[in-house]
């Protein structure tokens, strides 16, 4: 497989919604390419026949009654972290230009 | 450090509470004298004088109204701090959530207040439990009760350092590849990660959902198990809980006679330290002595795990840190000019290296054209893996082999390199992967250093496992 190259890492930056510095960026493509290379020995393993696994819980469907529970929750206390409210709404900034 | 306690074994301060000898007030008094007088060490992030100080006195004024009290009354205890907890901030020990107040509490935590016990205080980890050292922590590094030049562990270092300096009888911590049981071994504790599923995870800040589980650290295996007995079983609030053991996980029998018990041959080998090796093999003559029946067993994909391990968990913490966006709760970047700008900024200023390095590797092992190649051939080797522990145990009833292949390593030694770190867990990871029970019981000294001794069992062998090491623990103090 391919070493990181600087693209590289502004565009997965890019995917993940994280602003890097030049710093960052470089540092991250070496660590990467590294990491990526100590990781691709899976590639040369036998799977044949097996099925991924996705969780090991062995719990299927697990459902809840279609009832409100009452938390006890006050809107305001939740509110409390939102860094920008307005009437009780959280405040972003406007999506569509 | 000190090697006798102020503690008593839990059980046994439950049983002072009730009688009226002891008093939760001078209890949670002594724990937070002695946080306050061990500050160097860096284990605590916050402490809860005011809510810890009217729990005790709440408790206090049950036992002498006559009331019966639960079996954790007055017991003070340490969270790490990405359980949320009211009375201080959930951190998470991240700079993206310095400040943040729980609006609710961790399942595990308001079922250990429901026993009596009182959480006195908030551990330092690595931020969002990312790293094997508590180096990664945005705020500092905790050091190693047996050498301060030395790192407790991680991501848990700072509940198993408070446990180790006695500020506590038991510290919460997380384990996702290794975050309890590690730590627990580079300070000499007992780290007990349950079996996937038993202990429910709501209100505890995510990391890799499919690996990430709760556990106790304490000094003693029956201390351990006391506090899984009360946090075990069924949560309506986290979906992926399983139904406990109808018995409790308190009850030894302590026969190690004929009890099967495989060393996993993979983890012996090379890049294991040979004092570490020395002292594991000397506990596995223990056992024999005892009349266990010891001898080598191959899981071939064990060497495998770290890397599996490596390419799951990103992909799962880039999933659960995307909600951190800057917008709902957290560090936002305040001058932003539109949106786009306030989540990237926000989350680039807002998170650490590590979390950035694994929600960047996440990404890139979902991303289009690289998923099949990397996320689901993890996937299919872990099944490969499972398969194997599967095979073992119809062999076996139980594992063994060393928590990590070192003593605890000098602060900043791997702190350069990523992959260096991530080899600490090179032997933790395989029992998160296959969903395992697995514990880390102290198994001597060399140098000065805590050597730590991994044993695990099939699912749901919770009970069985802390049998076992109760066993052993005895045998090998």
């Amino acid at each position: 497989m391919a070493d990181l190259s600087h693209d590289d890492v502004l565009k997965l930056a890019r995917l993940a919604r994280l602003n890097l510095t030049d710093e960052e960026v470089a540092e991250f493509a070496g660590e990467l390419t590294e990491i990526l290379h100590y990781v691709e020995q899976l590639q040369a393993v036998d799977v044949a026949g097996l099925k991924p696994t996705n969780q090991v819980s062995g719990l299927v469907n697990v459902m809840r009654k279609d009832e409100v529970v009452d938390y006890g929750y006050v809107p305001k206390e939740l509110l409390k972290n939102v860094p920008k409210v307005q009437d009780d709404h959280l405040h972003v900034k406007r999506m569509i230009g | 450090m000190a090697t006798e306690s102020q503690w008593l074994p839990i059980a046994r301060i439950a049983e002072q509470m009730q009688s009226g000898q002891i008093k939760a007030r001078d209890l949670v008094e002594r724990s937070l004298k002695t946080i306050a007088g061990k500050r160097e060490f860096d284990a605590i992030i916050a402490t809860l004088d005011g809510r810890a100080l009217a729990r005790a006195d709440e408790i206090d004024a049950m036992v002498q109204k006559g009331d019966t009290v639960g079996a954790l009354a007055g017991v003070p205890f340490i969270a790490k701090d990405n359980f949320l907890v009211f009375g201080a901030d959930t951190t998470a020990a991240s700079n993206i959530l310095r400040g943040f107040e729980a609006p609710y509490q961790a399942t595990a935590i308001n079922r250990l207040e429901a026993a009596g016990a009182i959480c006195v205080a908030k551990a330092n980890l690595d931020a969002f439990a990312h790293g094997a050292s508590t180096e990664n922590s945005d705020f500092f590094t905790t050091k190693n009760p047996h050498d301060k030049t030395r790192v407790p562990g991680g991501s848990s270092g700072g509940s198993a350092a408070a446990v180790a300096l006695d500020m506590a009888p038991f510290a919460l911590g997380t384990d996702t590849g290794g975050s309890i049981r590690q730590p627990a071994s580079f300070t000499g504790c007992v780290g007990y990660k349950p079996t996937y599923g038993l202990v429910s995870r709501s209100g505890v800040v995510a990391m890799g959902s499919s690996l990430d589980v709760i556990g106790p650290i304490a000094r003693t295996v029956e201390d351990a198990a006391l506090v899984l007995d009360v946090m075990a079983g069924i949560d309506p609030l986290d979906s992926t809980t399983i139904s406990r053991d109808s018995s409790s996980y308190t009850k030894f029998d302590d026969i190690i006679s004929r009890k099967k018990i495989g060393i996993i041959k993979e983890h012996m080998g090379e890049g294991v330290a040979p004092n570490v090796k020395a002292a594991i093999e000397a506990s596995v003559q223990k056992l024999k002595d005892a009349g266990a029946d010891v001898h080598e067993i191959s899981l071939p994909s064990a060497t495998l795990a770290l890397a599996v391990y490596y390419i799951l968990m990103p992909a799962e913490v880039s999933s659960n840190l995307s909600r951190y966006d800057g917008q709902r709760y957290g560090y936002t970047f305040a001058d932003a000019k539109d949106l786009d700008e306030s989540y990237t900024k926000s989350r680039g200023r807002g998170f650490g290296k590590e979390a950035k390095r694994r929600i960047m590797m996440g990404t890139y092992v979902l991303s289009s054209g690289y998923f099949d190649a990397y996320y689901k051939k993890a996937q299919t080797v872990r099944t490969k893996l499972i398969n194997e522990f599967n095979t073992a145990f119809e062999q076996v009833d139980f594992l063994l082999g060393p928590t990590a292949p070192t003593t605890a390593f000098k602060i900043g030694e791997n702190a350069s390199n990523p992959l260096a770190m991530y080899l600490a867990d090179v032997m933790t990871v395989a029992a998160p992967l296959a969903g395992i029970p697995a514990i880390s019981i102290p198994a001597g000294e060399s140098e000065g250093l805590p050597v730590g001794l991994q044993l695990m069992a099939r699912s749901h062998h919770d009970r069985e496992l802390l049998n076992l090491a109760h066993a052993t623990e005895e045998l090998l103090a």
